[in-house]
């Protein structure tokens, strides 16, 4: 099959402190690209590495992404494909996005994530760091390596580990953030918050590490959240917003019992 | 080359302690004077700096990803062995030893796998300590099931998410670290040489990926948790990043490296789908739990699976292993599928598959019971190949899973140079010739969080803290070596891409040094790969510059990489003339079965370079079976 890319390109980074669009965008710009020999049976991104074999060919640099496992599981890439983060398939990474997805001759438009926290890095590749220094501010159970008591030793009702592990699955791609009109971090956030306040492990910290997190999110420049559930749609793990409620209602509970 | 293992005396069940007891300690107060670098952050070197950290080291952290947490353990997916014994189905430390020695085809450091043995219970305990959530059943309690090669149910898992939970469980640890200021994180940097200074590694050159400066990391010691090499064969379940280049420049340093010729075939893969494949994924083998594995009786028989009778169906692993059935180890049932490949009952377009079947499980179970079970599993095959495991049984064929070789280590974890310490897959040490299911796991987080943080202090002890700054000459000979190798490299201009050369080598290996090898093909790829990297640097093309994030040049030093690390790949499966666990000699078999020959080959083969691969020297460890009998591994 054949496809037309229009394709972010931008050889500059952003400049993180940059006060408008323009500069935070440097060079960026939408280059066409013409695809004749795609297989249904392509990934998204074995189709970027065949128009980046014929990049090179031609002596033209090639699109830089972010990728990894290419089984949807390390949360390394993922692009905005036609606006939508991650592509057209509900529950899916880039990397998981297959071309049989698309009609023979469609244009496709591939843009890196786009938030004020993401600087782009180069062509499609963003900085999601932000991330990571979220979680350094409180996402874990402060527990050294040593000899804890026996696993089994305090039982953990099936439904609450099932709810934990239904926001621990998060892969911190960061689409939640590309796709909210705000770039709110909430759904990734609250995927943490989430996951250990469902466990007793997690319940020592609750109200420290709720106020924590939420304070860490709004330094790195996320957004709010104004209930569009536009990250639910996108989430390629399907984490329920309802990990949201949960960080409010946490955060609620510190405030209060701070006073 | 010193290959003394230094395994501890009295019984094995002691040896550890004993080792723990024997070892010098540093001060709490002296700690901090030390730094310790690690390279890799999945679940060795995650585990490995967070746990050092906290024991008051400084810590430096190096991985190529964009963050700490995508590091390739995340991707395991069916679960970790304990021998916790929760099922009162005869299990125990020594159980779980005996398997593990056994799986391995009797190629592996008794000593070294008790100790393994010993921790796997401790990892589950420091496991739901930080949270992770494994599966549990409606008591509340940990539930576990069953994984190749044992007839024990001792495997816990996370959905067919283990390594990723299990991974952000030690990716957290490591963040707590970072933000106490115990641990510095270098995300996008690779390691591109190790500094040795008076014969003790102090220290590593790195490349910042984004700004592409080359840099000096002086350190006390270096641990390196860099993973496998099953990138060689360019089609593996690895990770697209996953390369040997670390490993390889320590191996040049001086490190010796251990039976290069030991990589796992995993059975369950989704079969390759053309030319344009850029990597493999795998089904777990949690899915031979409930699946059972079927070719139809008749050649060629091009019908849908669901109109072939059961009568003309063969199950040849319940077949050929009744007492293991479809839980039959990674290296016999990949055999077996090749077996009945060549003999041309192979299925899907290009004979290439098996197939895996859940009909029975379903009709037993419900089909809500086995979602719950693989749903993740189900959803990404069906994703990949647009059909529905539920309703038509997959199609799975063996691919590159996983690498046994790696660096030389003795019991502490330590290699040929003082001061470099290696885990996980990078290392050698637990899994002989064949790595059993849910044991990657265990070994990295045994590794990182209990034997490293022990061990290193016994060497540091003896170590003037910061006896060596990234002044020193012998680093600014190395960061000199690495930028005139980058602009050769981008010098060259020639007119293949880095991925053609890629792609060449791995079929040069995947076709004579697979799943099955002998004497010809070794040494028909013996000549043709030094021929491909000759030609590699006469004419790669790779654009662009060193001075901005540049993935082809990235991918060009590891394919540089690859290109002689593939020679002694195949140089150690050459001289290993035998069969044994994932390397299958065709000189040397029974019927299709491995033939071992313990007489020759009880030994750990450990190659020292010497300026040239084709020059490198083989040295052997002898390996004494003190506790297990050697003896033929049946399954049947």
């Amino acid at each position: 099959m054949k496809v037309t890319l229009h394709i972010w390109r931008q050889s500059q980074p952003s400049d993180r402190h940059a006060q408008s669009a323009r500069d935070f965008q440097r060079d960026g710009r939408m280059v066409r690209y013409e695809l004749d020999d795609v297989s249904p049976d392509m990934s998204f991104l074995e189709m970027l590495d065949v128009l980046n074999e014929h990049l090179i060919k031609k002596g033209e640099e090639p699109v830089a992404f972010d990728h990894d496992c290419r089984e949807g599981i390390c949360g390394a890439c993922g692009v905005v494909i036609n606006g939508v983060a991650h592509g057209p398939e509900k529950g899916t990474t880039t990397c998981q996005l297959h071309m049989r997805s698309f009609r023979d001759g469609a244009e496709i438009y591939v843009e890196p994530w786009r938030a004020k926290a993401f600087p782009v890095v180069r062509d499609l590749i963003v900085d999601r760091s932000a991330f990571d220094r979220v979680v350094q501010n409180g996402a874990y159970v402060s527990v050294n390596t040593g000899a804890p008591q026996d696993a089994n030793a305090t039982p953990v009702p099936k439904a609450d580990a099932d709810k934990a592990f239904d926001a621990a699955t998060c892969i911190g791609c960061g689409a939640c953030v590309a796709a909210c009109k705000n770039a709110s971090a909430m759904l990734f956030v609250g995927a943490k918050v989430s996951h250990f306040v469902h466990l007793p492990q997690g319940r020592v910290e609750r109200e420290e590490r709720a106020r924590n997190l939420v304070t860490a999110m709004d330094e790195e420049g996320f957004g709010n959240c104004t209930n569009q559930y536009e990250c639910e749609a996108v989430c390629p793990k399907e984490i329920p917003v309802r990990v949201i409620a949960d960080m409010n209602r946490e955060f609620l509970r510190a405030k209060v019992r701070e006073e | 080359m010193n290959l003394d293992a230094r395994i501890p005396d009295g019984p094995i069940q002691e040896k550890w302690d004993r080792r723990k007891f024997e070892l010098k300690l540093v001060n709490p107060a002296n700690k901090r004077k030390y730094k310790v670098l690690v390279v890799g952050s999945g679940l060795a070197g995650a585990a490995a700096a967070a746990s050092m950290a906290e024991l008051g080291y400084q810590v430096e952290c190096f991985c190529y990803q964009d963050s700490p947490r995508r590091a390739h353990s995340i991707a395991a997916q069916g679960g970790i062995n304990a021998a916790k014994n929760y099922r009162n189905d005869g299990d125990s430390v020594w159980r779980l030893f005996y398997d593990t020695v056994k799986g391995g085809d009797f190629r592996a450091r008794e000593a070294n796998v008790y100790r393994l043995a010993q921790c796997s219970v401790n990892i589950i305990d420091q496991a739901v300590a930080q949270g992770v959530p494994f599966a549990r059943d409606y008591s509340g309690l940990l539930d576990n099931r069953s994984f190749g090669g044992a007839q024990v149910s001792r495997t816990f898992y996370a959905r067919g998410q283990t390594g990723q939970q299990l991974l952000l469980g030690a990716y957290a640890a490591l963040s707590r670290q970072i933000h106490a200021g115990q641990v510095k994180m270098f995300n996008r940097t690779e390691m591109l040489d190790l500094v040795v200074v008076d014969g003790h590694a102090k220290g590593i050159v790195v490349r910042d990926m984004v700004s592409g400066e080359v840099r000096a990391h002086a350190g006390d010691a270096v641990v390196l948790a860099t993973g496998g090499y099953g990138n060689v064969f360019y089609l593996s379940t690895n990770a697209k990043g996953c390369n040997v280049t670390a490993a390889w420049r320590a191996h040049k340093r001086g490190a010796g490296f251990a039976n290069p010729c030991y990589t796992q075939i995993h059975p369950t893969c989704i079969p390759v789908s053309g030319d344009h494949q850029s990597k493999l994924t795998l089904m777990s083998e949690s899915l031979r739990n409930d699946g059972r594995v079927w070719v139809p009786k008749k050649p060629k028989d091009t019908r849908p699976p669901n109109q072939i009778p059961e009568d003309e169906r063969d199950y040849y692993l319940e077949r050929k292993y009744p007492s293991f059935g479809n839980l039959a180890p990674r290296d016999i049932a990949s055999r077996a599928a090749k077996e009945a490949c060549d003999k041309g009952l192979g299925i899907g377009e290009t004979g290439l598959g098996v197939y895996l079947d859940f009909r029975d499980a379903i009709a037993r179970l419900g089909k809500e019971a086995i979602k719950a079970r693989y749903g993740n599993l189900f959803h990404m095959y069906s994703k990949i190949t647009a059909e529905d495991p539920y309703s038509q049984p997959m199609r799975i064929y063996p691919a590159v899973h996983y690498t046994m070789g790696g660096l030389w280590v003795d019991y502490d974890l330590q290699s040929t140079i003082p001061g470099l310490f290696v885990a996980g897959e990078a290392n050698f040490s637990d899994h002989g010739a064949n790595r059993l299911g849910a044991s990657a796991l265990m070994q990295g987080l045994c590794d990182g969080y209990f034997v490293v943080p022990a061990t290193i202090a016994g060497y540091l002890a003896g170590q003037k803290p910061g006896g060596v700054d990234g002044k020193h000459p012998a680093f600014r000979a190395s960061i000199k070596e690495i930028e005139d190798r980058v602009k050769q490299l981008l010098s060259i201009q020639g007119g293949r891409t880095v991925d053609e050369f890629h792609k060449a080598l791995g079929k040069i290996m995947w076709d004579k040094c697979g799943m099955a090898r002998n004497e010809q093909g070794l040494n028909e790829a013996l000549r043709e790969i030094p021929a491909l990297r000759e030609e590699f640097w006469r004419d790669v093309k790779v654009l662009g510059d060193g001075m901005t994030l540049n993935q082809s040049l990235e991918k060009a030093g590891r394919v540089a990489d690859f290109l002689e690390f593939g020679e002694l790949l195949c140089r150690d499966a050459l001289e290993r003339r035998e069969s044994c666990g994932g390397h299958f000699r065709e000189e040397w078999q029974d019927d299709g079965e491995a033939r071992r020959d313990d007489e020759h080959f009880a030994h750990v083969a450990v190659w020292e370079y010497q300026g040239d691969v084709k020059d490198a020297v083989r040295h052997q460890e002898e390996l004494q079976f003190e506790n297990v009998q050697l003896a033929v591994r049946s399954y049947k």
